[in-house]
């Protein structure tokens, strides 16, 4: 196989973007919107580890470049693992508990896309207290 | 299953020498053992600049730097970090002033003064992946000059961005190919010096084994804009790392067509064959260097014909630095004036130093031109270890001369250097604290030029030789007043008359030590014949000069 053109050298670029889009995305921590996921004992024993890889594949099946997704320990909110914290750039971070697998997409489509909080599975939390 | 971590390792030489090869493996297995192998990647990548502190392992997205990481800290890290998203506190790096813990790589004073351009791919990319570096970007420069500029363009674009070589002399790049493109003959060689002997100095190293690709892609579009089809890299064998990296980054260029014939279906043909050296530091002397290329003697020529005239086998050929054309794919993809806003008036760019010696942070820095040796030293540096005080530092190697306290805040770039009586060299930098002699100091590199000079013309031949039997006597407290002037004039006469670079800059540690710490050589010396301090040479010279009013 052999790149002939611009075009072709683009082509081969966007199928192998996928690969470092986690470092290109590292590399800036500006403007990115992170979603946070506890991972301690009793985040991965309630699904948080299903709920993770949904966040992950979602992403990466829109294409969604400015979000990333980061692994913490304990939040704190064990009784509602698997818990969820967005940061929207400049805004107050969002607490999420509950959140399942089958909530992810709901999920980024009016928060992340919409900027409109899920009150549903919000989770009362002041942020400026703590 | 998408990834959803990378977890970075080093296999820069310093950090595979710190075990980071094992710590790979360990992380690899670990990640298969608990079944997490669709989730993270172990990427091993170049270096990460910060060697001191190697070990790095860094993860991404979460940008968690780990520091002097052993192979038993891959099961922590995998366990704690990529399973339950606990940071490994304990690897993380301490600020030592503060004694606060820094995780993140940009907030770090090592990293936080530093602009990485030749450099922006070590670290970030694995080296022996050519589709890492296209993911990045990477050869979209060589893709733009063949399909949409003139050789012309492209020399006037290096020119314009203030380019100069890295390799120390500092010769403007676009000046330098607009003068082998206006030769005529109908074959051309480009060739990257990738010999780096300055002691203390890994920049070119590291930069070939981090981001190998950004290199070739250079030399093509070089080659292209001086109408050479050929390249040479020309490496020291004791580089096995570097040179393996070259092979595997030249070979995949190859197989996708990014080499070789009819490159972007433009009808430019680019080889590049690599070529060893023994290790010989005047062989980083543009003629001896292609002497050496021909299986000759690595011996320097007479200058004229310039190589950019007569050189590879008697074609016109341009010679330039590994960093030099690491720097070359950024300025065609982001233009001329965004690398000429960088830098200072007369030194564009940024420049890449390895810092060494009595210094805490020992590494690869890349700052932009003009900022001061204070910023580097205790900033990026974070100072001398133990507690003790800064004395000097070396530059540019045996061919450089000391600064001192009083340089401190001198801006680092090439002009500013030489009007002190130093040079930017290839950009090695060796810290001295107060324990170190200097005297002793300038008999050492004395000793390596001595050692390195090929012999060919009789001031370096002789002249080092006999510099060095002069600083022996001083050193074990034999010399004499007549003894410093001895070696005041045979420091100016070998600069003076040797034939090649080597020989031109071998005085200068001695030069310039004479001069800021002349003290120190004063220490060394019991004049009996002139209690006065006033020696034989001197005292002649003045009943001539007497005579002659």
């Amino acid at each position: 196989m052999s790149i002939k053109s611009m075009e072709e050298l683009r082509k081969i670029r966007e199928e192998h973007q996928s690969k470092v889009a986690l470092r290109q995305s590292g590399e800036n921590p500006e403007d990115k919107i992170e979603i946070l996921i506890g991972m301690a004992t009793c985040g991965i024993s309630s699904g948080a580890r299903e709920t993770l890889n949904a966040f992950v594949e979602e992403i990466g099946k829109q294409g969604l470049q400015n979000v990333k997704v980061i692994t913490v320990g304990c939040i704190g909110y064990c009784h509602s693992e698997p818990t969820v914290q967005i940061n929207m750039p400049g805004q107050k971070p969002v607490l999420y508990g509950n959140v399942k697998k089958d909530k992810v997409v709901s999920l980024i489509d009016s928060h992340i896309k919409g900027g409109q909080p899920l009150n549903d599975l919000l989770l009362k939390v002041d942020f400026e207290r703590a | 299953m998408a990834t959803r971590s990378n977890v970075l390792v080093c296999t820069g030489t310093g950090c595979l020498a710190g075990e980071s090869e094992k710590v790979a493996k360990n992380l690899e297995l670990i990640i298969k053992a608990r079944g997490y192998e669709n989730e993270a990647n172990v990427i091993k990548t170049g270096c990460f600049g910060f060697c001191e502190k190697g070990p790095i392992v860094k993860v991404e997205p979460d940008n968690v730097f780990y520091v002097s990481v052993g192979p038993k800290d891959a099961k922590d890290i995998i366990d704690e970090h990529i399973i339950k998203g606990r940071v490994v506190e304990r690897l993380l790096y301490r600020e030592p002033l503060q004694n606060e813990i820094v995780s993140r790589q940009e907030e770090m004073p090592f990293y936080k003064k530093q602009l990485r351009i030749a450099l922006r791919n070590c670290g970030l990319i694995n080296p022996e992946d050519i589709f890492e570096y296209i993911a990045f970007g990477g050869y979209e420069a060589l893709g733009k000059v063949l399909t949409s500029m003139s050789p012309e363009q492209v020399i006037e674009e290096v020119k314009k961005s203030g380019l100069r070589g890295r390799g120390g002399g500092g010769f403007p790049t676009g000046l330098k190919w607009d003068i082998t493109r206006k030769q005529q003959s109908p074959e051309k060689f480009i060739i990257c010096n990738a010999d780096e002997g300055d002691p203390g100095a890994f920049m070119d190293r590291s930069i070939l084994e981090g981001d190998p690709h950004s290199v070739i892609e250079a030399m093509a579009i070089g080659g292209y804009a001086i109408g050479a089809d050929k390249g040479l890299i020309y490496i020291r064998a004791e580089y096995p790392l570097a040179i393996a990296r070259l092979n595997i980054a030249i070979r995949q260029a190859k197989e996708q067509g990014l080499l070789g014939k009819n490159i972007f279906g433009t009808g430019f043909n680019f080889e590049i064959a690599i070529k060893f050296g023994a290790g010989a530091f005047v062989c980083g002397e543009e003629t001896a260097l292609i002497n050496s290329c021909e299986g000759k003697r690595g011996e320097p020529n007479y200058k004229p014909p310039y190589p950019a005239e007569e050189g590879y086998w008697g074609h016109p050929t341009c010679v330039n630095n590994v960093e030099t054309f690491a720097n070359i794919p950024q300025i065609i993809m982001r233009g001329a004036e965004w690398f000429s806003s960088i830098g200072t008036e007369r030194s564009k760019g940024t420049k890449v130093f390895a810092l060494a010696g009595k210094i805490k942070n020992v590494g690869l820095i890349e700052v932009p031109m003009g900022v001061t040796l204070r910023d580097i030293i205790y900033d990026i540096g974070g100072g001398i270890p133990g507690g003790h005080k800064f004395k000097a530092v070396q530059t540019g190697g045996p061919s450089g001369g000391v600064m001192t306290e009083q340089h401190l805040d001198t801006p680092i770039e090439y002009d500013s250097l030489l009007e002190i009586g130093s040079m930017m060299g290839s950009g090695g930098m060796i810290v001295m604290d107060e324990r170190d002699n200097m005297v002793k100091i300038a008999k050492f590199y004395l000793e390596f030029s001595m050692d390195e000079s090929c012999g060919r013309c009789t001031p370096c031949r002789i002249g080092t030789k006999r510099m060095y039997e002069i600083l022996n006597k001083i050193t074990s407290g034999k010399g004499t007043m007549s003894d410093i002037d001895a070696l005041k004039q045979l420091a100016y006469m070998v600069k003076d008359g040797s034939l090649c670079g080597l020989g031109q800059t071998a005085p200068n540690p001695v030069i310039s030590t004479l001069k800021h710490f002349w003290n120190e050589y004063m220490a060394f010396i019991k004049d009996e014949d002139s209690p006065r301090g006033e020696g034989r040479y001197e005292a002649k010279n003045k009943i001539r000069s007497k005579l002659e009013v």
